[in-house]
């Protein structure tokens, strides 16, 4: 019986999350759309509903109700699971992230790892798409997406490295408790001013590589070479249409939500306050969490649409020849610091 | 029977199935896949025997960079098994003597394995209680500590490993043109540009 009400209390948090998630990238994509027309003295979508605010529903319902087109030689099963596979390893990432003190519907010891491991998999929706679609460019786009989301990964890795040394547990509350409780701001003497605390400021450097990384990771412009719709036509996704083609944009785009809610978690401090006094505290952390997710992804957005595409070569050269020996130096270097001034946590 | 009970047959009979689907799938991408769902249900298991830590591990590491690695070079080479499967009958002898002589060595490894008892009464020296750290922690204490050579050893292997790989691989091709990222940013107006009078009629070379 105690199982059963368990069960039930996880199946509606997890509703309750899917819902507020789901409407959130619906605002999101909206966003990233006005954002980039307004870079380019567009308007971006202002038809369906008051200022195109509806535009995403209009757009999830036109996916929906057009036919699934299936190209006769793909590999029927393969094609219809790729997406699938994006979306919901995308989604499960989700059960892990805490968006305020307590609020997370698995609290792990290792939910950094199981994050990491999460986005480690998304490569294979990417892939199997390529290849099941049974057509060159796809094929081509999902060969490249393999190489590059695995190089990427390794500097992630490093990255999330350099904050565990700080923070001392692989926990994502840990993570946040530490840059809460201890940090600049005590040591001079200004307890309150916690945005000083939040590792952006001491592993800056750290903040920049990850932030890239991040883009590469999930195949955002500039590094959108998957599908460099100039070469490729729209890279691995090119044969999808209707509803496997929402699932994987949707995948995608969980994937870059996930990805600020993770740097917010790492280097943004979370859901604590910037600055911990009355009327910054009144506010409830969830709100100030998704400001913080909401700015990263402002900043997402910004970069695709003022910075332009990279060649292949050029990635896989910043990938490997660039941020892998900064991450890898940075490591060794954080560690040393704490050593010496006896700050292990 | 109890949830971790269920689990556990759940994981071990889908990685069982799915290891035996590797071995007899006839196309080589989905014997890849399958390997990849058994290395997933043994993450599975991990975690119910509470090693979270390796279960994520193994997931990051062979799940996450090597099947890729697997899956990117089977796509590539487009290998043909039916080709592969012609001297089936001819290598099956060979092959049933090897397969008999495992089976007999694990028959006879496990059929007398026990563990002993002063293990499970006294946990190794260093190692913790489970109850008062987390078994990230337990392995890093154990790993730095009592294995410390033991590992380093492992990352030398490793490296060895890594540098030969490049060694066999990289080739030096004359005439490729290269982008060098220093010499452009080297760059300046005084060695980029170059302003001459040219005269009418005679051109640049004139």
């Amino acid at each position: 019986m105690d199982l059963l009400i368990n069960l039930a209390i996880i199946l509606g948090k997890s509703l309750l999350l899917l819902v507020a998630l789901l409407v959130m990238i619906a605002y999101l994509l909206y966003a990233d759309r006005k954002i980039w027309a307004a870079v380019q003295l567009r308007r971006g979508p202002n038809v369906v509903g008051p200022w195109g605010l509806l535009q995403s529903f209009a757009d999830l319902l036109k996916f929906v109700l057009k036919e699934p087109v299936i190209p006769a030689g793909a590999n029927k099963g393969l094609f219809l699971l790729a997406p699938l596979i994006t979306c919901t390893l995308a989604l499960s990432a989700w059960a892990v992230i805490p968006v305020s003190a307590g609020w997370a519907i698995a609290e792990i010891n290792v939910g950094i790892l199981y994050i990491f491991a999460i986005s480690s998999l998304g490569v294979y929706g990417v892939i199997i798409g390529g290849w099941a679609s049974n057509s060159k460019y796809p094929f081509l786009g999902a060969l490249r997406s393999a190489a590059q989301m695995v190089s990427y990964e390794v500097s992630i890795g490093f990255v999330i490295i350099t904050v565990l040394l700080c923070v001392g547990s692989l926990n994502l509350t840990a993570i946040v408790t530490a840059q809460e409780t201890r940090g600049l701001a005590h040591m001079i003497g200004l307890p309150w001013l916690t945005f000083l605390n939040w590792f952006w400021l001491p592993l800056f450097p750290m903040f920049v590589v990850f932030f890239i990384s991040a883009l590469a990771e999930t195949n955002r412009p500039p590094f959108d070479l998957p599908e460099a719709e100039s070469e490729l036509v729209a890279g691995y996704m090119v044969e999808y249409a209707s509803t496997p083609y929402l699932l994987f944009m949707l995948g995608e785009y969980v994937a870059i939500v996930t990805m600020c809610a993770l740097t917010t978690i790492l280097f943004l401090g979370g859901w604590t306050a910037p600055i911990a006094l009355p009327p910054f505290t009144w506010v409830p952390g969830v709100v100030w969490f998704v400001l913080k997710l909401c700015f990263v992804f402002f900043m997402f957005a910004m970069v695709k649409a003022f910075v332009p595409r990279y060649r292949y070569d050029q990635l896989m050269r910043l990938g490997w020849k660039v941020f892998l020996p900064i991450s890898l130096a940075c490591v060794v270097i954080v560690a040393a610091v704490l050593q010496v001034m006896g700050w292990v946590p | 029977m109890s949830a971790v009970a269920a689990f556990f047959y759940l994981f071990s009979a889908v990685a069982v199935a799915s290891a035996f689907m590797v071995v007899v799938s006839r196309n080589p991408v989905y014997s890849v896949l399958f390997l990849i769902l058994a290395f997933v249900n043994a993450a599975g298991l991990f975690l119910l025997m509470g090693a979270e830590f390796l279960a994520m591990i193994l997931v990051v590491v062979y799940v996450g960079a090597v099947a890729v690695l697997f899956l990117f070079v089977v796509m590539m080479l487009d290998v043909d098994f039916s080709e592969l499967r012609q001297g089936f009958i001819n290598y099956l002898p060979v092959g049933a003597m090897v397969g008999i002589a495992l089976l007999v060595e694990i028959v006879l490894v496990v059929g007398t394995w026990t563990i002993s008892p002063d293990l499970i009464r006294a946990p190794a020296p260093g190692a913790a209680t489970a109850a008062a750290i987390s078994n990230t922690e337990a392995i890093g204490q154990v790993l730095y500590t009592r294995y410390i050579y033991f590992f380093q050893a492992a990352g030398l292997i490793l490296l060895v490993a890594m540098i030969g790989a490049i060694v066999l691989t990289l080739r030096e091709r004359p005439g490729v043109k290269r982008q060098d990222i220093g010499a452009q940013v080297a760059r300046t107006k005084a060695t980029a540009m170059e302003v001459r009078k040219v005269a009418s009629g005679a051109g640049l070379e004139g």
